[in-house]
């Protein structure tokens, strides 16, 4: 019911900023399962000609003439350099002989779906960027910068070594963990910067619409193809870097790259996409 | 250093099919950096297949081949297990080589 | 086909970049030599052989009109055909990447070409065609903007073409 709420002002609402913010504190209780079922059916109800699976494409689930490029392009895509860097990375063992595997389950194979979780010692959700970082610290290593080419190259290998397995999202049974999901929930609906736009203004609200050239990719699947290869980078970008360049185009001050808000916000998309199966690295216009 | 160069060549019949791509910045000469100034042009020039002692593609490329180059063709005689011989040079006359199997 | 581009400046170019080459191909020689402990995982070794920049056309790849950029390097003006098939996107999904590719089932093909007329430099690539190479290639280029797109095939001979025009709006958000 509350999702509904939220929904319907993201889709017909222009005005007022704060009643949205008003509404998320609403007193009725946070309920992620049926956040999870309004969204999934709001999307699958509006995009009755994409196949469920394909939301993970991004843009390229919305339009045909995009999606024939992609394809040509796909054959042998742009971030294979990136893939193949992060596969050696991933594989050269630290200073102390210790590997990334060593820091996660299954030695790091085909565990992209299961990012972000809460962690309930720190009390703070966790993507696969700051699991990569905290096990580079741990092994006495310098971190990489959330933004910048190392971080891509190695979950772009750990994205791949995913590919197909599907989101399994949990929210455990803390009441942190739901507060973190619902913060960001509430900072994915809530409008910033000088346009007044929210992220649900875009990628909920006109998903399939052009923002001047660009096809606007649906919020469901929205975080399966990351990290990106985009024509207009020239490059690789990772999820924060995806998230800064969104919030700048709406002239609103991003935050610090995997900060304690965007990684909610990571979290909150990732549990409703949970069951679509990993796609990345993606390839983008 | 990782060779610059990806190819997959599938042999199929008699033909075999080539895809190959090349990291490299295909700078135009038109693009500036962050503080204004122009890139000077850096793009390859010559991207050359051999298969068995014989040329079988070459590309001459210009400053408008999209950046980390790719392309595709395909040729006759060759087979399963054979070697082809990839090689570049760009505009500033720096050049990688690489020798791959085909499939 | 490429001759009436052999200038005296190629062959200036043609000396200095043997120098470099050299010097390079060392380089990467010694590399491979390095890494052969390697080279049972990687699919790839470094070659000895070297692409050969003296041939590239410079001349052409120089002119700043289309027709300027056809008539130097093929010296005839192109006729257009139905038998040259030319493959580009309506609209460009990003102008930094146009997937672009061009067959024909015109016979004895020796070279195709790709123009985009609207670029500062028009020719964008040129593929001589050996005898038991198909007469098919398939690339990505980068368009300035909204542009013909010309397709050339040397067959037999004379020059056949095909065009089309591919939308680019300019680059989005910059990132
Ligand atoms: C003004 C519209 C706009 C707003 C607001 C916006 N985005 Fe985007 N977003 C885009 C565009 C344009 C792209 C690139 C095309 C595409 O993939 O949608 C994009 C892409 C993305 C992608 C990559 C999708 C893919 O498959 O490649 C993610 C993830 C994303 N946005 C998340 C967000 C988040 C989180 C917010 C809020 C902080 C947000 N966006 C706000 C316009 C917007």
């Amino acid at each position: 019911m509350r999702r509904a709420v939220l929904l319907g002002l993201a889709m017909f609402t222009l005005a007022a900023p704060q009643i949205l913010t008003a509404t998320c504190h609403a007193a009725d209780s946070i309920n992620p399962q049926a956040d999870f079922k309004a969204f999934r059916k709001y999307f699958t109800e509006r995009f009755t000609n994409v196949p469920l699976n394909d939301f993970v494409n991004g843009p390229y689930s919305m339009d045909a003439g995009l999606r024939k490029q992609w394809l040509e392009i796909d054959a042998f895509p742009p971030y294979q350099f990136a893939l193949d860097k992060g596969k050696e990375m991933f594989n050269t063992p630290f200073k102390n002989g210790k590997t990334y595997g060593d820091c996660f389950p299954n030695k790091g194979i085909g565990v992209r779906q299961d990012y972000p979780y809460f962690d309930t010692k720190s009390g703070e959700v966790i993507t696969l960027d700051v699991a990569l970082n905290q096990c580079r610290e741990a092994n006495g290593e310098k971190p990489f910068d959330y933004s910048k080419d190392d971080m891509a190259a190695l979950t772009a290998y750990m994205a791949y070594t995913s590919r197909g397995k599907r989101f399994d999202i949990k929210i455990p049974d803390d009441p942190r963990a739901l507060a973190a999901y619902e913060k960001g929930e509430e900072y994915f609906y809530t409008r910033r910067g000088q346009l007044n736009f929210s992220c649900a203004s875009c990628h909920v609200q006109n998903p399939g619409g052009h923002l001047r050239t660009e096809v606007l990719a649906p919020a469901l699947g929205i975080v399966a193809a990351m990290p990106i290869y985009r024509s207009e980078w020239g490059g690789m970008g990772t999820i924060s870097r995806r998230f800064t360049s969104c919030n700048s185009q709406v002239r609103a001050t991003p935050l610090k790259p995997e900060d304690e808000l965007y990684r909610d916000v990571e979290y909150y998309l990732s549990y409703m996409s949970n069951g679509l199966p990993i796609s990345g690295p993606g390839a983008r216009p | 250093m990782a060779s610059t160069i990806r190819m997959r060549a599938i042999a199929n019949g008699e033909t075999t099919e080539v895809q190959a791509l090349v990291q490299h910045p295909m700078d135009s000469g038109f693009v500036k950096d962050s503080k204004g100034n122009l890139i000077p042009p850096h793009y390859i020039e010559v991207l050359e297949f051999q298969h068995a002692g014989k040329t079988v593609f070459t590309a001459f490329w210009g400053p408008a081949v999209a950046k980390d180059p790719y392309v595709k063709f395909s040729f006759k005689g060759a087979q399963k297990g054979d070697d082809l011989i990839i090689s570049w040079v760009d505009n500033k006359g720096q050049s990688d080589s690489v020798v791959g199997k085909i499939q | 086909m490429n001759n009436n581009s052999m200038s005296k400046q190629t062959n200036l170019r043609r000396a200095r970049r043997g120098q470099t080459r050299r010097t390079i191909v060392q380089g990467a020689l010694a590399g491979g030599l390095a890494g052969l402990g390697l080279a049972g995982a990687a699919p790839f070794s470094r070659a000895r052989a070297a692409a050969d920049a003296s041939k590239w056309p410079k001349d052409a790849f120089s002119q700043k009109k289309q027709a300027d950029a056809i008539r130097v390097l093929y010296g005839k003006t192109p006729e257009p055909s139905d038998k040259v098939s030319l493959e580009a996107p309506e609209i460009a999904e990003n102008g930094a990447v146009v997937p672009i590719s061009v067959s024909t089932t015109l016979p004895d093909v020796t070279s195709i070409t790709i123009v985009v007329s609207e670029n500062p430099f028009p020719l964008a690539a040129n593929y001589p065609i050996p005898a038991g190479t198909s007469a098919m290639v398939a690339n990505r280029l980068k368009m300035a903007k909204t542009s013909k797109v010309i397709a050339l095939v040397e067959s037999g001979g004379k020059i056949f073409s095909a065009s089309k025009e591919v939308k680019v709006t300019v680059g989005g958000c910059g990132g």
